[in-house]
């Protein structure tokens, strides 16, 4: 079993220290309805300095305690995540970490735009840190493509595309000619290429997109589910699965990850109150307007058939789909920040979301590896934490709860993509697979 | 097909590997009409007026939900071409034209590379130049309805604004605004609905009776980018509606139908 852990390296102030800046920056995004596109005169490049310090501290901090990965992501033109490229955080951290894998999901294909810089940007990722990169590749949000004005209506040709370019590039030997339908590069032959042969592993993160789930089956990558609700995980899993066997493979728990809320502390009541802070500005349910997050052709059709027939946004709530925000009073405000606070309780119930002592979350964790079955494990805190709160949670999961899943993994023989290929399996006479998910295990949470 | 009381019929006509989808309404001899950005809004007042002397030719542009899309066209430009191949597929050059906003553009181009194709031009608020001033509304950074809202001057005070696109947004409309949002950025996403050569090229157009309608208050494609259109279509005539929006034909459907009608005359 692979675990590591994440975090999306918030812009925030310490709510210990500057209570009052924290709140007012919680209204704005509140106002706003979105992190993504908040004016910008509201960063403080001090803070954001100190923070980007902080953050990559605490990453080193994880290689002596013994994880096995660090997961890093990107997003732009939002105080939701500090890390616009994530590429430069993984350089320093090649160098300054000894033993951790340095997970980057992913790499927004589509946005940046030119695959050929990423994989150049990336070889020497894995060789500064002597092979220790795992590079994943996203979409980007649909907000990115606004940040970085990407197409949206070809993001997805331009992630399949960009990628194959990529791998192409890390494989084939140059120079050679590359025209495709939207990247052309008529001289293709990177110098530096990755240490890890034939290619570092690639693992794509995702939320619900069954198009990427199918087309991950289709390339044996693995899928990380991020911190989605378990059920639709499952489906999930099952598509992937299904899709797995159309292409001749059985799927193994090394096919599979996922990222799971989850703050520690000495005490059960700390744990709540950095859990609660989780929630923060609304949390991935502000992380943009509706209108951002589904720019015109980014989803597919059937995604927009569904949408189509949402009463509520999935990032309002109790909003209309095209509430554009901005126009609130200050008593509507405090009902938004109090409906936000109040989720908290029904995500402890879901699963989503783990906090107590390191004793106290070992069930719950369980119950979620048992249903899932995943070979890749990230921990994911997140939410404006004071610091030393922050290194403690991730003393404590490296300390007292890592090795604990551990030996639930090997219970419940959770092999990673490093023990085992991912779509190295046969598949059973029959043509039948096996699931991975464990739906009985759902059944009785 | 026939739509009873609608005042159009449909027909599909195969344009290369494309079954396009025509709307068809009217008696006398035929107009082209191109829609804008979010669709074809429906088949309104100022059409009816025009169908009572005119056929009224309205293609659903390939992509936008109705005829299926042509992968092969990726611009405006390829675009325009297909409608060239159209129209002279059909006999149907030497035809009248009325293009509103993105349809306008699709006009435009038409006729930057063969004025031949039109004997009279009727650009309506037409996108494609960008203007000196002011700038091109973003139809990809909202929402279609709030789009929709900006488009007239007073929502409140246009009588068939409720009637545009069906009315209230049903699932199916939401759909619909979104198969043309997703075409229209897969055509005109960058540069950003607009084409920096056109004005150079339709410089280059002569013997082509041109009328362009604005409202002065429009809010998507404003004024400034018609005072260009003006000068440099050389057979140009810029007619400016006060009090109205981006769309004339709706706003002030009265004037906007005698002024078409005296043109096209």
């Amino acid at each position: 079993m692979h675990i590591m852990w994440f975090t999306e390296r918030s812009y925030h102030y310490d709510p210990d220290k500057e209570p009052e800046k924290l709140r007012a920056l919680e209204t704005e995004v509140i106002r706003h309805r979105s992190f993504f596109g908040l004016r910008n005169e509201l960063f403080d490049a001090k803070l954001g300095s100190e923070l980007l310090n902080q953050f990559l501290d605490e990453k080193i901090y994880s290689d002596e305690l013994g994880f096995d990965g660090v997961m890093l992501n990107e997003h732009h033109g939002t105080p939701f995540c500090l890390g616009a490229v994530m590429d430069v955080e993984a350089a320093v951290l090649a160098k300054t970490t000894r033993r951790v894998k340095i997970v980057l999901l992913g790499n927004p294909v589509p946005t940046v735009g030119n695959p050929i810089r990423l994989a150049e940007e990336l070889a020497m990722i894995d060789l500064i840190s002597r092979g220790r990169l795992v590079p994943g590749w996203v979409r980007g949000a649909g907000s990115e493509q606004f940040a970085n004005n990407a197409n949206p209506a070809n993001n997805r040709e331009l992630f399949e595309e960009g990628i194959d370019l990529i791998i192409k590039a890390w494989t084939q030997p140059g120079p050679f000619r590359y025209e495709g339908k939207h990247f052309h590069f008529r001289f293709v032959n990177p110098w530096v290429l990755p240490l890890q042969k034939p290619h570092p592993p690639i693992w794509i993160p995702g939320l619900v997109s069954p198009d990427t789930v199918r087309w991950c089956a289709k390339k044996r990558f693995p899928y990380v589910a991020l911190a989605t609700k378990l059920e639709p995980t499952v489906e999930l899993w099952n598509m992937y699965t299904q899709q797995a066997a159309r292409e001749g493979y059985q799927v193994g728990t090394e096919n599979f990850g996922y990222m799971q809320p989850v703050f520690v502390a000495d005490t059960q009541e700390k744990a709540e109150e950095l859990g609660k802070r989780f929630m923060f500005g609304g949390a991935f349910a502000h992380f943009a307007r509706p209108e951002w997050m589904f720019p015109p052709g980014y989803n597919s059709k059937e995604a927009t058939r569904r949408l189509a027939r949402l009463n509520n946004g999935p990032n309002l709530p109790g909003k209309p789909i095209h509430a554009a925000g901005g126009e609130e009073g200050d008593a509507e405000i405090e009902a938004i920040r109090t409906a936000i606070y109040d989720g908290y309780a029904q995500s402890r119930k879901d699963l989503q979301m783990i906090a107590g002592t390191p004793d106290s979350v070992i069930p719950q964790l369980r119950k979620v590896l048992e249903v899932l079955r995943p070979g890749i494990f990230s921990f994911w805190i997140d939410g404006p934490i004071p610091p030393k709160d922050r290194m403690r949670c991730i003393e404590l999961l490296g300390k007292e709860v890592m090795p604990r899943v551990r030996e639930i993994g090997k219970e419940l023989d959770l092999v990673d993509p490093f023990e085992r290929a991912p779509g190295s399996r046969p598949l059973a006479a029959t043509g039948e697979p096996e699931s991975v998910a464990n739906a009985e295990a759902l059944a009785a949470i | 097909m026939a739509e009873k009381g609608s005042g159009f019929t449909e027909e599909t006509v195969k344009v290369g590997g494309t079954n396009l989808i025509v709307l068809k309404g009217g008696s006398g001899r035929p107009v082209l009409v191109l829609h804008e950005e979010l669709g074809f809004p429906g088949w309104l007042k100022w059409n009816a007026e025009l169908a009572k002397n005119r056929i009224l030719l309205v293609p659903m542009h390939p992509g936008f939900g109705r005829t299926d899309k042509a992968e092969w066209i990726s611009n405006v430009r390829d675009l325009a071409g297909f409608y060239a191949q159209y129209l002279r597929e059909q006999k149907l050059t030497g035809i009248d034209v009325i293009g509103l906003s993105f349809g306008g553009w699709i006009a435009a181009e038409m006729a930057a590379n063969d004025p031949k194709l039109f004997r009279k031009m009727v650009l309506v608020a037409p996108a494609g130049i960008r203007p000196p001033t002011g700038e091109l509304r973003d139809v990809f950074v909202t929402p279609a309805r709030a789009y929709l809202d900006a488009s007239v001057k007073d929502p409140g005070a246009t009588a068939e604004f409720g009637a545009l696109f069906g009315g209230e947004e049903t699932p199916e409309q939401f759909e619909a605004f979104e198969d043309a949002r997703a075409e229209v950025a897969r055509l005109a996403w960058q540069p950003y609905m607009h084409n920096p050569s056109l004005p150079h090229l339709l410089e280059g157009v002569s013997g082509l009776p041109t009328l362009l309608i604005w409202g002065r208050e429009d809010g998507v494609v404003p004024l400034a980018a018609g005072e260009v259109f003006n000068r440099v279509i050389k057979d140009s005539r810029l007619t400016v509606f006060d009090g109205c929006g981006h769309r004339p034909e709706v706003e002030k459907t009265s004037e906007f139908v005698a002024q078409v009608n005296a043109f096209f005359a």
